[in-house]
């Protein structure tokens, strides 16, 4: 792969001359948190930031999108939310999340939604800096070898560009004027210190490979009832994570006519209408039986079909689940290790 | 594992193609019939699939369902389909008269491995709306009859009028080349003239089997498997020739939405016709 390097301030001009054609999302500030917007203020891009909100899957199906335009004549694909879009800041975990959803989406049917957005996006990638929540050493994808055109790894006082593609170099070649095709011994030195302090400073692990074997043995566990009584089956772990691709989709007619739309928009597996059928009858309508269903697929069923976790280690469940059922706590449970944490620290600032 | 024509027509899977309502009558108070025709010919006539598989129908506003082919390839140009009034898909459709448009993606799902039963026994056991997908694989094997060995069929209802294809199968009841056991919990007519009592009741009506030639297909309410799998498991049929077909709640059908989704498996790519070995091996399947 060739390797090049760019000044950091050299950066916003870089950003700016590639969007001219496309739409450049990248994470900005909002409130005390990130998240992935539109751009044209350069200076907005944040490069120091780990997880934005919700993550980049949003991008390219959008919470709702509309599949057909409905009429009389019958219905129409509708693919006007798909624009050229380059998608800078994206972390390695992030891109390896696309990856999983890239399995899912390819696998036996090609879903035309997901594949022409990708299609359609660049995919420039940024190295970061763990904090308390990442763990993405534990999930092997806080490196990252494929999956983007570019990846920046920020190095202070200039960036490492790796041209993963084509397109990428292409992007490059627009404005070569700004890289330095010059890799000095210093430079690769500084890559060696920054690779080795970055991976000290993940400040957790997890053993998944492990996981799959818990979780058949501790399928009937107690520890399930217990989460499920804390769980408050909002969805806000579905809607944060990077692999989870659930869907719905629903007619939705505009007034006085017979013209509409098909709608898909994201659903939760742990909410308890989602695996209710015709007449009523609901094949999990326990709690418990659905964070069965959710990590049981991430933590189990995708580690024996794909060899992985379906887990990128972002920790957008640590930092968003209200009463702190995520990734750790579960994965801890079933370890063994620190059992109680969550649920007897709920139950204690319930009696408070 | 998918049926042969993996895109109906166009390349985008979700796209529904026009078909129209040929015939549609009442079954039963709740359960209408639905015979239908891809409107473009030369697709209506390609259209292929096997016993056992689903497909998408939707109807403009009030969305899309997943529904069990229940008529045969063997007899192909129509599609039929037998349907329950349950929600907003099928309210619609009860609405809808002959001649009227539906939307139609699919054949989906694995259906059942009609090859491996060739040569063998079949065993058809169905209660209530379970004879929808299985009235499949009867008129497929009816109709490729010198494939097949033996062919059963026990068949269950609550009450006469509850029963599902009752002219019909009463009609094969005079083949000599099927046994049709018919059954219902109760006669509130006082002119049934079958078995009184519940589906299991049949097993002893069966001739003796030859349970490692023999295949047995199971589709009915979820009470039911448990006591019929064990007369199954009784007569001492492999586990894994013991098939059944399960209900999820498809919304895409061809593996993306996470709906059907059972450990690593989606019903709706990986099934929904399973073998009782699957079951015992994948929680939450019944």
């Amino acid at each position: 792969m060739r390797i090049i390097k760019l000044k950091k301030d050299n950066l916003s001009p870089f950003l700016e001359i590639i969007s001219v054609e496309a739409d450049l999302w990248a994470p900005v500030q909002k409130g005390d948190k990130h998240v992935f917007k539109v751009v044209d203020d350069f200076s907005k891009v944040e490069l120091n930031t780990t997880r934005t909100i919700l993550p980049p899957r949003k991008i390219f199906l959008p919470p709702t999108f509309s599949m057909f335009n409905i009429s009389e004549k019958g219905y129409k694909e509708d693919l006007s939310h798909i624009k050229k879009r380059i998608l800078f800041g994206i972390h390695p975990c992030d891109i390896h999340g696309l990856l999983i959803l890239d399995n899912l989406f390819k696998q036996a049917y090609l879903d035309p939604y997901y594949l022409e957005a990708r299609k359609n996006t660049l995919i420039l990638g940024l190295s970061c800096w763990p904090d308390e929540y990442c763990f993405a050493k534990s999930t092997n994808t806080h490196i990252i070898e494929e999956g983007f055109d570019l990846f920046f790894t920020d190095l202070k006082d200039f960036f490492l560009v790796w041209i993963g593609s084509s397109q990428g170099d292409d992007l490059i070649r627009l404005k070569p004027e700004l890289f330095d095709e010059n890799l000095t011994d210093k430079d690769i030195q500084t890559y060696i210190n920054w690779h080795t302090e970055r991976d000290k400073a993940y400040k957790w692990s997890i053993n998944f490979t492990v996981l799959p074997d818990l979780i058949e043995l501790k399928y009937m566990d107690p520890l399930w009832e217990k989460l499920g009584n804390s769980c408050l089956a909002c969805g806000s772990c579905t809607n944060v994570c990077p692999t989870c691709n659930c869907y719905n989709i629903m007619d939705k007619q505009f007034l006085g006519g017979k013209d509409g739309k098909m709608i898909r928009h994201w659903d939760a597996c742990t909410l308890e209408e989602y695996s209710e059928v015709a007449g009523g009858e609901n094949f999990r309508k326990k709690r418990s039986d659905r964070l069965k269903l959710w990590y049981t697929h991430k933590l189990q069923a995708y580690i024996s079909k794909y060899g992985k976790p379906s887990c990128v280690g972002c920790g957008r469940c640590i930092a968003t689940c209200p009463v702190d059922i995520n990734v750790r706590t579960v994965g801890k449970a079933l370890l063994g290790e620190e059992e109680d944490a969550f649920w007897v620290r709920l139950n204690m600032e319930v009696t408070k | 594992m998918n049926g042969e024509n993996k895109h109906l027509t166009h390349d985008n899977p979700f796209l529904p193609e026009p078909a129209r309502i040929v015939r549609t009558y009442y079954l039963t108070e709740d359960v209408k019939f639905f015979q239908v025709r891809i409107v473009d010919m030369e697709k209506a006539h390609s259209f292929n699939y096997r016993p056992g598989q689903f497909a998408m129908i939707s109807v403009v506003g009030a969305g899309e369902a997943p529904f069990s082919i229940s008529s045969t390839p063997s007899r192909p140009g129509l599609l039929e389909f037998c349907i329950r009034k349950a929600g907003a898909v099928t309210n619609a459709l009860f609405r809808m008269k002959e001649n009227d448009l539906i939307g139609f993606r699919g054949p989906y799902g694995n259906g059942v491995p009609v090859e491996k039963m060739k040569d063998k026994d079949i065993i058809i056991v169905v209660g209530g709306l379970g004879a929808a997908p299985l009235r499949s694989v009867l008129l497929y094997s009816l109709d490729n009859r010198d494939q097949f060995r033996r062919i059963s069929l026990l068949h269950g209802a609550k009450k006469p009028a509850e029963m599902i294809f009752r002219e019909e199968f009463f009609a094969l009841k005079q083949r000599e080349d099927l046994e049709c056991h018919l059954v219902v919990d109760e006669d509130d007519t006082g002119t049934w003239t079958e078995n009184i009592g519940v589906v299991t009741t049949l097993f002893s009506l069966l001739k003796e089997i030859d349970p490692v030639n023999t295949y047995a297909l199971v589709c009915g309410p979820p009470i039911m498997y448990k006591f019929v799998i064990k007369e199954l498991v009784k007569l001492n049929i492999p586990k894994d020739q013991i098939l059944m077909t399960l209900e999820r709640r498809m919304k895409c059908g061809v593996g993306k939405c996470g709906h059907c989704a059972i450990d690593y498996i989606y019903t709706c790519l990986d099934g929904p016709v399973f073998t009782y070995w699957d079951v015992i091996h994948m929680r939450e399947l019944i």
